[in-house]
């Protein structure tokens, strides 16, 4: 934005423009245009930084940890007990998958922290692609484990006959809305916390020397922001384990 | 009706939802605050859990906010 003072009435700057997506090259297949874009590049440098801090910061093994070593270790132990505390001794074989779905989430949301870069988590696509993943993933496990019993999901035990008519649909439509409810919490999340930012950096300087209290606001948001971008991570992985424990023990 | 005013006025309707959501913040606290007052050695197990709530309260209110948004850039 221009610092003169008559020239930030012209522009137009949206608060939504950080999340436009932007080809940097084109390849064309037979089903369309497969971009690379400045998401895909986002996702490129999370696996990336994901891949050399958990790599890079345990080849030493050293038994007294360096400081980066002690956060990789947390990082691993903060999931295995997250599993072993909702899902129990089974949830094991699922550690991967939820730990890398967790790392995925967590670093994407802060790569996306740092200023002018791209936050992939803001588009509901990619959300609902890992969001559909889980649904998918957990709904073949649950018919793989019980067969046709995995249908007793949608009737708590214990329930007089007459009000299944009722409970069974209202289960059904909440069961459906999972996939739906995980990937909008994300991208609502990362979506509200950036345009905020955005809009508040909007009035800093139109203010003058008043613009100083929405810019100790901002500083304070992105604090809160960075916070938002772990608990959210921690909620995707969390909802994840316990639909697996649905899938696991039926109720 | 204009059509730029009725997408404020829109976007402004939408927003009312946020009032739940607050009213769904207030009650997590509270009942951390009266959870640690009643058993203080339990802090740190009731935090986490108030933390999910708060996650998961806070996410409801943006649903609202995400509407709002698109009614007013979309």
């Amino acid at each position: 934005m221009s610092s003169t003072g008559e020239n930030h009435s012209n522009e137009k700057h949206s608060p939504l423009e950080q999340f436009e997506i932007s080809p940097y090259a084109h390849f064309e297949t037979g089903i369309g245009d497969l971009a690379f874009t400045n998401s895909s590049l986002s996702m490129v440098i999370t696996v990336l930084v994901i891949t050399l801090f958990l790599t890079l910061t345990v080849n030493t093994r050293s038994l007294i940890p360096s400081r980066l070593q002690l956060m990789s270790e947390m990082s691993y132990n903060f999931i295995a007990q997250l599993i072993n505390d909702t899902v129990g001794d089974q949830g094991k074989k699922y550690f991967p998958f939820i730990f890398s779905i967790f790392m995925f989430v967590l670093i994407g949301n802060m790569v996306g922290m740092v200023p002018y870069s791209f936050t992939f988590t803001s588009h509901i696509i990619v959300t609902f692609a890992l969001a559909s993943v889980v649904f998918i993933g957990v709904t073949i496990l649950g018919f793989w484990k019980h067969g046709f019993r995995y249908f007793a999901l949608l009737a708590p035990a214990g329930l007089p006959f007459y009000m299944l008519p009722i409970l069974i649909p209202i289960e059904l439509i909440s069961y459906l809305s999972r996939p739906i409810s995980l990937s909008v919490r994300l991208f609502a999340n990362m979506l509200a916390g950036h345009t905020l930012l955005k809009v508040f950096a909007g009035f800093v300087l139109p203010l003058g020397f008043a613009g100083v209290l929405p810019l100790a606001f901002i500083v304070a948001l992105t604090g809160l922001e960075i916070l938002i971008a772990f608990l959210q991570a921690y909620v995707f992985a969390i909802l994840t384990c316990l639909y697996i424990n649905d899938a696991i023990h039926l109720h | 009706m204009e059509l730029e005013a009725a997408k404020v006025i829109g976007a402004g309707l939408a927003v009312i939802g946020v009032i739940g959501s607050g009213i769904g913040i207030g009650n997590i606290f509270s009942s951390f605050i009266e959870a640690v007052g009643r058993n203080p050695a339990a802090r740190s197990e009731v935090f986490t859990m108030t933390m999910l709530g708060f996650a998961l309260v806070e996410a409801i209110a943006l649903f609202a906010l995400v509407i709002a948004l698109v009614i007013l850039f979309g």
